[in-house]
């Protein structure tokens, strides 16, 4: 089914200020061929696809539709030469109707006939599967659903090139196997498909060709047969294997001052989140984990710890001594420091810069009234920018324009620089690309060879094994047991999570 | 109940509360002030009194709509009863002449506030502000004094009353007497019906819709943004110029001090009627019971016994308030119960 190309894009250029986003990337699709575009975060694949779709204009290159040059200036103009696409983030108008951000933009008529449309829609919707009704108000729908109806927007469309940026990113299993459904339907009738994703196994499941980017520059375009997976990750991350595999052995363990000394003893301590009462205690240069399934008590414990959540009951001992710890300043006084689990919410401030974003926690340590001076907070920012190699064109851009791994080394940054004795990370990988994620575990064991304490958090089991010493697993927001040495392996957390008490 | 609201869209919700708060108004006028509000000519006078305000109320209400303001408009209203005073008294024109500087000033207006705002990124409130102050000193350098237009054909146009069959009453001494409605109000309602539709069934009226609730979004499904920003204040201007001369009919002048401070209680009504200032939701209906309430609770305070201006001013910041929290109560409310919604859909699959 696989025919002529239909798009070819010859030496796209794309320059922000300070960023080279794309350096002339070169990039053909066929008829007929879902072909996947990769790379890591920030590598360019979101610009790559706006300066296609007329979002950006482009600094330099060529667009080729059909053997014909085409120049497209707004998405409309891409619409109306066929290409239909889904953004990464949702584009559709929260004030509008379901129906109506299905078809507005993209209808011939002058005139809305509300009726037959929320028909169609809602015979659309249905075909697909999608738990919403068309005259319901968009904002009054979850961001699952409302990927959903973007991308039952853009394969309504009579297109000749469908453009998917992450769009399973916050789908769930049933939805992505109907999404790849229709995408293999679509591929039958001839649509070229670009696909973005960062899950490998979707990529192997529906993909023909794979093009990867790394920092705005092409690696080459592969067919799917000959690149196994692991390559695939060694071309996305520019690096070597052996690099990702077994961190944890090449890492020293502390033997300074106070080694295997207890920094922080928690009795019988309890929140009101929910969290049965449990002991909890953590060695100097030890990094130690909890685990469990989601919702089973893991962030809950650490928030009790940093006093995020209301403390109501329990005692904590720092070097054997007792502290009082009911808010999250208490803790940081102390040395503590937390990494919560959305960035979003608790951790970025969106709009200030770079350099602002990691001397936040100093600051508010240090009080408000009692700014740094520029040049402080300059030498601060770039320390760690370097320290941790933030992508960034410099220390005043605002940290939204970064990509979502460089934003959490900001955070990671920010609360490194209060030098804490114990570190807490709820989540840091999360969201983040392969080579980033490395980066952060290497990051960790280097921070706790050096005598810093640290609990580290992770849904990824294999993540947790390749870097804490001790594992503390959960089950109904209680503490089940806890890991060490050889009972260190996925089997035994499976065990565990799923009943181990009775073993033991 | 609940229930019901949560199904309406947000356009719609505010509009209900927006004619039910009315209605309550006055009916309340009526039956503890009586006199005045009784005579279905005293409703009528509401229109009569009001028939540029809902002209330029309509015309925020759409750039509003597209997230937008537009604070030209009185400045506007004034150059024009101006500039047509000097042209039938002074220079000799028409009634046909009048009309179209009308529409030529307001039109010129939005052509030039429109291609800022929308093709140059220019703030809009700076814009517009601009175009106040360019209006109000430009009113002044055609005339200076207040003219009183006596242009035999232009009195006998604005003296001519429409006749609603039915409504007329008896006066005291037993004569009956018609009710009447001004031309300007029989424009002013042709506006509303007309914008009502292009908001509700044109695609560029949904366009408007599109672009005030995320701008960027707009971009992205495929709408024109700048040419529909655009086309909002080119809208917006030339309703400001058939105000200006409904407002010049009514009161038969020219006068720099005309008009002050319309826009604001323009911006006010359309308030009151259900348009967010941030843009995305709004409806010209609100819009024209904005400016009814408005002007009623006015009389309302001044028929009480309170006719010193600042009476007035200080009734219509505390009702502006109060609507202002039902408002963002109710839609808080509405929001905050279909977020718990959400929690509850995808809870349900992960815990079985
Ligand atoms: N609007 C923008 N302004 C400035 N820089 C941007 C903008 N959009 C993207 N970038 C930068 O361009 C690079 C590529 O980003 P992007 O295309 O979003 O990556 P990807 O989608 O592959 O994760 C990143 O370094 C990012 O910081
Ligand atoms: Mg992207």
């Amino acid at each position: 089914m696989q025919g002529e190309t239909i798009l070819k894009m010859r030496g796209i250029c794309k320059f922000f200020p300070g960023v080279r986003a794309l350096d002339g990337v070169d990039f053909s699709l066929c008829k007929g061929e879902i072909h996947a575009l990769m790379g890591e975060n920030g590598a360019g694949k979101s610009t790559l696809i706006k300066v296609l779709t007329g979002v950006y204009p482009k600094d330099g290159g060529e667009i080729t539709l059909d053997d014909k040059v085409v120049s497209i200036r707004s998405p409309q103009d891409a619409q109306n030469a066929g290409i239909s696409t889904v953004y990464q983030e949702i584009t559709l108008c929260p004030n509008l109707s379901v129906a109506e951000n299905m078809y507005i933009g993209r209808e011939k008529d002058k005139l809305v006939k509300w009726k037959k449309r929320n028909n169609e829609a809602d015979k659309l919707l249905q075909s697909l599967d999608i738990p919403a009704r068309a005259n319901q108000q968009l904002s009054s729908c979850s961001i699952a659903v409302q990927q959903m109806v973007a991308i039952a927007r853009a394969v309504d469309m009579d297109c000749k090139v469908l453009i998917l940026d992450e769009p399973t990113s916050s789908l769930d299993e049933n939805e992505v196997a109907k999404l790849f459904r229709l995408m293999r339907d679509l591929k039958a009738k001839g649509v070229g498909i670009i696909f973005v994703t960062h899950f490998l196994d979707q990529v192997y499941e529906v993909c023909d060709k794979i093009t990867v980017l790394r920092d705005g520059k092409l690696v080459g375009e592969y067919v799917i047969e000959d690149l196994p997976r692991v390559q695939l990750v060694s071309k996305m991350l520019g690096k070597d294997l052996d690099d990702m595999s077994d961190i944890k052995s090449e890492a020293t363990e502390y033997s300074g001052e106070g080694a295997g000394q207890d920094v922080f003893q928690c009795t019988e301590l309890c929140s009101n989140a929910g969290i049965k009462p449990f002991d909890f205690h953590i060695q100097k240069g030890e990094i130690n984990g909890f685990t469990g399934l989601l919702g089973s008590g893991r962030s809950e414990c650490v928030r009790a710890i940093f006093g995020a959540d209301h403390v109501t009951g329990g005692t904590v001992r720092k070097y054997g001594k007792p502290v009082k710890i009911t808010k999250p300043i208490d803790a940081m006084k102390n040395g503590i420091a937390y990494l919560p689990e959305d960035r979003k919410i608790d951790g970025i401030v969106a709009d200030l810069s770079v350099r602002e974003n990691i001397i936040l926690a100093l600051q508010v340590m240090k009080g408000f009234f009692k700014p740094f001076t520029k040049a402080q907070a300059n030498k601060f920012a770039d320390e760690y920018i370097k320290l941790l190699g933030i992508k960034t064109a410099s220390a005043d851009t605002p940290i939204k324009s970064l990509s979502g791994g460089n934003q959490q080394k900001c955070i990671l940054a920010r609360w490194l620089l209060t030098k804490p004795e114990y570190l807490i990370l709820d989540e840091p990988t999360r969201g983040i690309d392969v080579g980033t994620k490395i980066d952060i575990q290497k990051l960790v064991l280097k921070l706790a060879s050096e005598g810093m304490s640290v609990t580290f958090i992770s849904s990824e089991t294999d993540e947790m094994l390749r870097t804490c010493s001790r594992l503390i697993v959960m089950r109904d927001r209680k503490v089940v047991g806890e890991l060490s040495g050889d009972e260190l392996t996925q089997n035994m957390i499976m065990n565990t999570i799923a009943g181990g008490e009775q073993q033991q | 109940m609940m229930q019901r609201i949560k199904k309406m869209s947000d356009t719609n919700l505010l509009l209900t509360i927006t004619i039910v708060v009315f209605i309550l108004m006055y009916l309340c006028a009526v039956i503890f002030l009586g006199e005045g509000f009784r005579k279905p000519q005293a409703f009528l006078n509401q229109f009569n009194n009001n028939a540029y305000l809902i002209i330029i109320a309509c015309g925020l209400s759409l750039v509003m709509i597209t997230g937008g303001i537009d604070i030209s408009v009185g400045g506007v209203i004034g150059l024009v009863s101006m500039t047509c005073a000097v042209n039938l008294d002074l220079k000799g024109g028409n009634i046909v002449t009048s009309m179209l500087i009308a529409l030529g000033i307001g039109l010129a207006f939005g052509l030039v506030q429109g291609f800022l705002v929308a093709y140059l990124d220019i703030q809009p409130f700076i814009v517009t502000l601009a175009g106040m102050f360019f209006a109000r000193g430009l009113t002044t350098i055609v005339h200076t004094n207040p003219i009183n237009v006596k242009n035999s054909d232009f009195v006998k146009l604005r003296t001519t009353d429409v006749v609603i069959p039915g409504l007329g009453a008896e006066n005291k001494r037993g004569v009956y007497i018609d009710a009447t409605i001004e031309i300007g109000v029989v424009i002013a309602l042709i506006i509303v019906l007309a914008l009502f539709f292009m908001l509700r069934w044109s695609k560029t009226g949904r366009n408007f819709y599109a672009v005030g609730g995320n701008q960027q979004s707009a971009l992205m499904l495929g709408i024109n943004v700048r040419r529909t920003k655009f086309l909002s204040y080119v809208m917006c201007g030339l309703l400001a110029g058939i105000a200006g001369y409904v407002y010049f009919m009514h009161v038969g002048s020219g006068s720099p001090s005309h008009a002050q401070g319309a826009e604001m209680n323009a911006i006010a009504s359309s308030i009151i009627g259900g348009t967010m200032l941030t843009g995305g939701v709004g409806n010209i209906i609100g819009t024209l019971f904005g400016v009814l309430s408005l002007s009623t609770i006015k009389d309302i305070v001044t028929s009480s016994g309170y006719d010193d201006p600042w009476w007035t001013g200080i009734t219509v910041a505390a009702m502006l308030c109060i609507f202002l929290v039902i408002q963002s109560v109710i839609m808080a409310k509405k929001h905050a119960q279909g977020a718990s919604d959400k929690k509850e859909k995808q809870a349900a699959p992960a815990s079985s």
